[in-house]
């Protein structure tokens, strides 16, 4: 079976409105998913106005060093992915499913390493409502900083999670010769969200790990 | 139409605004009213009406899209300038406090008299509602003076008025906060200034800034912030109303909501000049006695002490 | 597949199966239609339901009916099924979703699966609200304001909040559906400034739905796990603020007042350039006006807060635009007014509804400018002179609008006519139901009722008397359509392909539409309304 095949559905003219309307309608997603983080960055700021000195204190509890390591991570994983949809534009069926499988062993990668990252906050008390043990001047204001961390990263890391799940069967059906040259909208589609979830991470780690770092 | 009081100096400014837009926007409604009308019976099927095709023409929809534009700007500079009013207390008017819980209002008054679900006032004097809850978001109404303000927790909202006739009249809560949210309604008795004093004089108790400086010293405050202590803190003394610089460099008021955060989060706002030390004492310490204690800073003055001292 | 057995294609939509799973399996974006129109009026006498309870109950001063709780609940309930289980979907995912292909000569929305998909979730969340009625209900207003709804409420919060959540995805799918449909599926010669102002409202309510709906998820989510482990950002104990919730809130909820009403401005337009065979006048300016109510309608969210401890200037701000959010909605009525110049205006049911609507919106739209002057809305926030300015806007509003809609189409849709004398007859009594209704909410704001007041004082009676008669009277004339149109479904006269000599797409194909919509993907030579 060729990829060459693949029916149009009835409600497309041609394979060319069919890919306009899949990738217009990732866009717009990607709008909704915009909108879904922007919320959490805008009560991150707000309430950092308020706390500004127990968010720095919050962020310097965080593994610098881990987050860094993951920010690495994913954007390795963003330029795998871009380098697989550029294989099987060229046609380079198992370049292209080696990037991929290499993309979501980078996010499995970047899973693990957030699960040791909190473990060890579990173990340091940092987690409100679970084992919050932190006490003094600031605790009140980490506590806020520490639910927004968990919110944010927790929401993130369901978006790798996903990403991880959609990129495994992109992988299958590229190896399956399920695209080519013509058809590879999925993936393409695919890729797009993947990039997304880098982009919102690249907010992230300087949120989280950086502010109270700085000077 | 109105069988509502005008009780407060603002309730007739109030009424006037909410009159004029009436009449303007009724004018809109019978407009268009007659329009539809004589056009639904002039065009209607079967009429030997002309049917020449109409332009739409620009000049007519910027014209009826402008004009009345133009008219409710007029109604809105009004507005602001009613609003900044209603929102800029004077600063003589006098303060009391005011604490909602679910589902009651307890009232404070600077000397000492206390209330539930009832507030004594005087005629003619501004009044300065100062404002907290213990519990959920309450919203503190009296219809007959037009002001309404909600009341949050862990924070000090503010409403004045000056009432300006005698009589009892009704307080409402206006944000729905629980089960009995209707029954949270209490009454506002405006007195003649003398029959007030007479009444404040019946109630007093143990003033509100005597509570306070009794608490300073429970509380243990007054181990860090009198003058004699060996740490490092601010004395206090003449802060209220005055500039206080903070560390970051900026300069703040310090009033009521000031001196409140910096009991409950002290790490807020630090003063130029001292470390932040000072705990934080939110949830120690019950909304009430915080309004005593800012009460009491408030008279913290070089000139009440010395006073205190010379007699 | 060796025996050519030629099947000729089913006639109409309705006719390609006639199982529960043909139903329940369909892509086709016309049976969805149909399948929201059932829950969305099983949703909508249901919320009825517990309206007629909250009027009842305040027929006497006293909490006599039921107990505070019980009342609480009721007004909840009515305003969390209504808002979220109506009037968002009401026109956006029955009549757009039946119409929006149909009228820009598509053969069906881009992504048919994902719109069945949106139904689900429409369901599901719709079980999870039922779920939590019948364990007992939720007592915090359909607003959910904190520290209420996450530390002091005792009742199944966590339950409306999921059931809300889910059906937002619904929503923001069906948006998503729409803005690609009309980005990719137009007919050849269908131009931007050719779509008919019903595409135009669809399209700005698709951006809306799917920019403000995400805002909603999260905040709800938020309450969510603030209430489910006692910690969270707006908990005032550890210093958070209740009032960043209402931003949140109200930055999906004010432009949800959009999601309810735009798309009725754009039925209206149809309804009134039919009724009076004439060309909307300022076709321009109503698209502009669509889009400039969208637009701003993101910027106008702070009026809700005027007393909730927001700064003085910001009010100002939210004041201005507030009042110039009017201006957009000022042209539309002056143009529907203008379209009836020199007309050839015919009195059927749908145009007697979109008369209604514009009456009924126009009286809503001026209230509005009370509550937007800051001065004023001191006195009338949280008073029964919002209850009567939303109710205008959206049951005078919308829900008069979706009547007139579903009247017009349903010809269209089921290939039948109704009793246009049963209709007629519907549309004034539920007019004058209304208003008797309302009205007398707009004087007890005034007087100082506060909203939500299970009791109140024995001055407010008279006028909440006049409001629950008027109430009976509104359920009755709601109750008629679901006879009539039932009715009508066996025993009404076979409708042709265009029983309103209306112009548009959708009149041009047959009544009830073939499964793909055309015989032939239409050529558009000419704009919408080619009328006189």
């Amino acid at each position: 079976m060729s990829a060459r095949t693949h029916p149009v559905p009835e409600q497309f003219d041609d394979p060319v409105q069919q890919r306009e309307a899949a990738t217009l309608g990732m866009w717009a997603f990607l709008a909704t998913e915009v909108l879904f983080f922007g919320v959490l960055f805008a009560g991150y700021t707000l309430c950092r106005v308020m706390f500004p000195e127990a968010f720095a204190e919050g962020s310097r509890h965080t593994d610098m060093l881990l987050g860094t390591i993951e920010t690495a991570v994913l954007l390795t994983s963003s330029c795998a992915v871009a380098l697989s949809v550029r294989e099987v534009q060229l046609g380079g069926r198992r370049a292209a499913t080696a990037m991929l499988a290499l993309t979501a062993a980078l996010g499995i990668a970047f899973l693990v390493m957030h699960g040791f990252e909190y473990y060890a906050e579990y173990r340091e008390g940092l987690i409100p409502a679970i084992r919050y043990t932190q006490q003094g001047v600031y605790a009140r204001g980490m506590e806020i900083f520490y639910c927004l961390y968990y919110f944010i990263t927790l929401f993130h890391s369901l978006h790798v999670t996903v990403g991880v799940l959609l990129l495994g069967v992109m992988a299958w059906r590229t190896w399956h010769r399920a695209f080519d040259q013509d058809y590879h909208t999925p993936l393409e589609l695919t890729a797009l969200y993947w990039h997304l979830v880098d982009i919102v991470w690249i907010f992230v780690y300087p949120l989280i790990y950086l502010v109270g770092r700085s000077g | 139409m109105n069988t509502l009081p005008q009780a407060s100096s603002f309730a007739p400014d109030v009424d006037h605004l909410f009159d004029a837009l009436l009449l303007l926007c009724g004018l809109v409604v019978v407009g268009v009213f007659a329009a539809m009308i004589f056009f639904c019976v002039r065009y209607r099927r079967g009429s030997a009406a002309e049917r020449m095709p109409a332009r739409a023409h620009l000049g007519v929809e910027l014209t009826w899209t402008l004009l009345p534009f133009v008219l409710f700007m007029g109604i809105f500079g009004w507005s602001v300038h009613l609003w900044i009013r209603l929102r800029t207390p004077p600063k003589d008017a006098q303060p009391i406090y005011v604490v909602a819980k679910q589902w009651m209002w307890k009232v404070q008054h600077p000397d000492g008299a206390r209330e539930i679900d009832t507030l004594h006032v005087p005629v003619g004097r501004p009044i300065r509602l100062v404002m907290t809850s213990q519990d959920v978001i309450h919203s503190f109404y009296v219809p007959a003076f037009r002001v309404k303000q909600d009341v949050l927790p862990d924070r000090y909202t503010e409403l004045w008025f000056t009432a300006t006739q005698a009589g009892t009249f009704n307080l409402f809560c206006a944000e729905f906060c629980g089960t009995d949210h209707s029954r949270m309604h209490g009454e506002v008795i405006v007195m003649a200034p003398a029959d007030y004093a007479r009444w404040l004089q019946a109630h007093a108790g143990i003033g509100l800034a005597a509570q306070g400086e009794r608490l300073f010293r429970q509380f243990g405050c007054s181990g860090c912030h009198d003058p004699q202590s060996g740490v490092h803190a601010p004395d206090l003394y003449d802060l209220y109303g005055h500039t206080v610089p903070l560390s970051d460099g900026s300069q703040v008021l310090a009033d009521e909501r000031y001196l409140q955060d910096s009991i409950l989060l002290p790490k807020k706002q630090i003063a130029a000049g001292y470390a932040p030390i000072m705990p934080s004492f939110q949830g120690r310490i019950g909304a009430e006695d915080v309004l005593a204690l800012v009460a009491y800073l408030k008279t913290r003055t070089h000139a009440a002490e010395d006073t205190d001292e010379h007699r | 597949m060796s025996t050519v057995e030629r099947v000729p294609p089913p006639r109409s939509y309705l006719e390609e199966g006639y199982g529960l799973r043909s139903w329940l399996t369909t892509h086709d974006h016309k049976r969805i239609a149909i399948l929201y129109a059932l829950g969305i009026t099983f949703f909508f006498f249901l919320g009825g339901l517990a309206a007629a309870l909250v009027r009842l109950e305040l027929v006497t001063p006293a909490g006599d009916l039921m107990s505070a709780e019980t009342y609480n609940k009721a007004f909840t309930f009515h305003g969390v099924v209504m808002v979220w289980f109506f009037l968002i979907p009401s026109i956006p995912a029955t009549l757009g979703n039946f119409l929006l292909p149909l009228m820009i000569g598509a053969r069906d929305v881009a992504f048919p699966r994902l719109n069945l998909f949106s139904w689900y979730l429409y369901v599901g969340g719709g079980v999870f609200t039922l779920l939590c009625l019948l364990l007992g209900g939720v007592d915090t207003g359909w607003t959910f304001y904190t520290p209420f709804s996450t530390l002091f409420s005792t009742s199944h919060v966590l339950l409306a909040v999921v059931g809300v959540f889910i059906v937002g995805f619904s929503s923001i799918f069906t948006g998503l559906n729409f803005i690609v449909t009309i980005h990719t599926l137009r007919a050849p010669g269908m131009t931007w400034f050719r779509l008919p102002l019903f595409v135009w409202s669809m399209y700005a309510v698709a951006l809306v739905m799917v920019l403000a709906t995400p805002v909603l998820a999260m905040t709800l989510s938020l309450i969510a796990l603030e209430r489910l482990f006692g910690v969270g950002i707006f908990d005032p104990a550890l210093g958070g603020d209740p009032v960043l919730f209402q931003h949140f809130f109200w930055f999906y909820s004010h432009p949800a007042v959009y999601i309810m009403i735009l798309p009725a401005m754009g039925v209206v337009s149809e309804l009134i350039t039919a009724g009076a065979r004439r060309r909307i006048f300022g076709y321009r300016f109503m698209v502009y006006a669509i889009i400039g109510i969208a637009v701003v309608g993101f910027l106008v969210w702070g009026h809700h807060m005027f007393v909730a401890g927001q700064s003085m200037y910001a009010s100002i701000v939210f004041s201005i635009l507030s009042f110039i959010i009017a201006v957009p909605s000022a042209i539309k009525v002056f143009n529907w007014t203008a379209t009836l110049y020199r007309g050839d205006i015919g009195f059927d049911a749908p145009m007697l509804y979109a008369l209604g609507f514009v009456g009924l919106f126009m009286l809503g739209g001026l209230t509005g400018l009370f509550l937007a002057a800051t001065a004023l809305d001191v006195n009338l926030t949280d008073t029964y002179f919002v209850v009567a300015h939303f109710h205008y806007i959206m049951v005078g509003g919308a829900v008069m609008a979706y009547l007139g809609g579903i009247h017009f189409w349903w010809p269209k849709i089921t290939g039948r006519m109704y009793s246009e004398a049963w209709a007629r007859f519907a549309a004034i009594l539920m007019f004058f139901g209304f208003n008797l209704t309302f009205f007398p909410q707009y004087i007890l704001g005034y007087e100082g009722m506060p909203r939500r007041y299970h009791e109140y004082l024995p001055q407010f009676q008279v006028w909440n008397v006049l409001s629950s008669a008027g109430a009976t009277i509104l359920g009755a004339a709601y109750l008629l359509p679901l006879f009539y149109l039932a009715w009508s479904l066996r025993h009404g006269a076979r409708a042709g392909p265009n029983p309103w000599d209306a112009r548009g797409l959708e009149w041009q194909t047959a009544s009830p539409p073939p499964p793909h919509n055309f015989e032939q993907t239409p050529t558009v030579t000419e704009g919408p309304y080619a009328y006189r």
